[in-house]
């Protein structure tokens, strides 16, 4: 009776999931927001500083928000015919798959995994995981250094994989839901270092009212390609997407924004990485 | 589909086991205390009645993750207090366990108190009658009895704990649900078979919890 009861819920769960990705397949084409009405939709981060974030009046300010407003621009929509979505990063590719946003730029690491249900235009940026640090603490220099160190992260993320996994095995690591919770450790020194991408630990210290407390340290842990996702085989969006990010460089206002949104930390951004066709 | 669980990479039973040691040493501690609770709620002395009757409003009214990430972050990391202790591991463990307790035994307080009011008057004046102190009367006479009339709402509020200690993954406790999010972190391509694993996970903890407790319910029952 238990038995049968739970494995009648295990597959009414699977009969759910099936049909849920089957409706994704079909009914992506018509209703994504490009086409009618001249609006674009665009999948953006609303709570990372820095990368993307809405404001307490209701804007959007961001190195992925500059980067996609650049786009949309190339792509023929004004910034204000950009509508907005919040795209959790467990939500990306189905936002994507289901056509409810056109493309997404919400710190995309590239990856095979990602690439089985989108495709990526870029990468626009070349970001490394890295640790923030208390402004006056030097003690971190290298990845072997971190095995005697308190360290944060957010609970099951890549970046909290790969100390556990392979840099620092023997590392304390205490995971939170998100970066803030980590930063109050930081500040109390409870904890010695947060780490994650160096672009979302700039945003974060960039801050105002954070500003001069803490800082990057530098090490190049790992490679994290940042790139636009779209509907998996949209070639022709793919490449314009492509060629505005190519333009963006090539013109300066890549530079530029960078600068603003990361400079305040002592990010020291590498070149634009090249996109690939 | 479910190929992922084939690679080795990830530890579902280890993860489910330390949701049930959250449960289980949470279950013990929120019934200790909440039986507690009830004790002060029926007490003569007006002191204790309105300390209980505070704590159980103002815990029960706060949203679970804050009382966890205040445990984490206000005893754990600002005031040092870490319960024994040694890593982030452990502390976090033994905070999670501390948070649960403080928020389940208002729901545990309420039920033995209801259970109470089951016992008639005359039970109780009888014993008074009879000389016995308040502690024997609430010990020796009406908590037997109402203990009996409630297994069947405690078996609800295991349920609902059992389900809460995901919320421990918020101060990173790698139970089931920090397990989760590594997997949707990974295994984006396989969402749905990912929520699917967990879902039947937890009924395979709770259904045998509610069927068995629904029979200890039926069977101790005071007929009356």
């Amino acid at each position: 009776m238990k038995l049968q009861k739970a494995s009648a819920a295990a597959a009414t769960a699977l009969v759910i999931a099936l049909t849920a990705t089957a409706c994704g397949g079909d009914s992506g084409d018509d209703s994504s927001g490009g086409d009618g009405g001249g609006k674009i939709t665009i999948g953006i981060k609303f709570d990372q500083p820095g990368i993307g974030l809405q404001k307490p009046d209701g804007t959007y300010a961001g190195f992925d928000v500059d980067v996609a407003t650049y786009v949309a621009k190339e792509l023929g929509y004004d910034a204000k015919n950009i509508v907005w979505k919040k795209a959790p990063s467990a939500e990306r590719e189905n936002l994507i798959a289901n056509g409810d946003v056109k493309l997404v730029a919400a710190s995309y690491t590239i990856n095979d995994e990602r690439k089985k249900k989108v495709d990526f235009a870029g990468p626009y940026l070349l970001a490394h995981q890295d640790l923030l640090v208390r402004a006056d603490d030097g003690s971190i220099t290298k990845a072997e250094d971190l095995n005697s160190k308190k360290l944060c992260s957010v609970t099951g993320s890549t970046s909290a994989q790969n100390i556990h996994d392979t840099l620092a095995p023997k590392a304390d690591l205490q995971e939170y839901a998100g970066y803030s919770e980590c930063l109050t450790g930081l500040e109390n020194k409870a904890v010695d270092a947060l780490t994650t991408d160096d672009s979302i630990l700039a945003g974060y210290a960039a801050q105002p009212e954070l500003k001069g407390k803490f800082k990057l340290v530098g090490l190049k842990l790992s490679d994290e390609p940042y790139g636009i996702g779209l509907k998996k085989g949209d070639t022709e969006l793919k490449t314009k997407v492509n060629d505005a990010l190519k333009k963006m460089v090539s013109d300066g206002s890549w530079e530029k924004a960078v600068k603003a949104n990361f400079g305040p930390a002592g990010y020291k951004n590498e070149p634009a990485p090249q996109i690939a066709d | 589909m479910f190929d992922f669980l084939d690679s080795g990479q990830y530890d579902l039973l280890g993860a489910f086991w330390v949701t049930v040691q959250l449960t289980l040493y949470s279950a013990v501690g929120s019934l200790i205390w909440g039986t507690l609770l009830a004790g002060m709620r029926v007490s003569p002395v007006p002191l204790l009645r309105t300390f209980g009757t505070g704590y159980v409003n103002v815990v029960r009214n706060t949203p679970l993750t804050l009382v966890l990430v205040g445990c984490s972050l206000g005893l754990g990391q600002t005031l040092q207090f870490t319960l024994g202790g040694q890593d982030f591991k452990s502390i976090g463990f033994r905070l999670a366990v501390l948070g649960l307790v403080a928020y389940t035994s208002t729901f545990v307080c309420e039920s033995i108190r209801s259970g109470i009011n089951t016992v008639p008057v005359g039970q109780a004046e009888a014993a008074r009658a009879l000389g016995l102190s308040f502690r024997q009367v609430l010990t020796l006479i009406v908590l037997p009895q109402a203990f009996r009339s409630v297994v069947a709402p405690l078996a609800n509020v295991l349920i609902a704990l059992t389900k809460n200690t995901t919320v421990a993954a918020a101060i990173g406790v790698a139970e089931a649900a920090a397990l989760m999010k590594k997997m949707i972190e990974n295994e984006s391509s396989a969402l749905f078979a990912v929520f699917a694993v967990f879902a039947f996970g937890f009924i395979v903890l709770t259904l045998p919890t509610g069927l068995l407790l629904g029979w200890v319910s039926k069977r101790v029952a005071v007929k009356r």
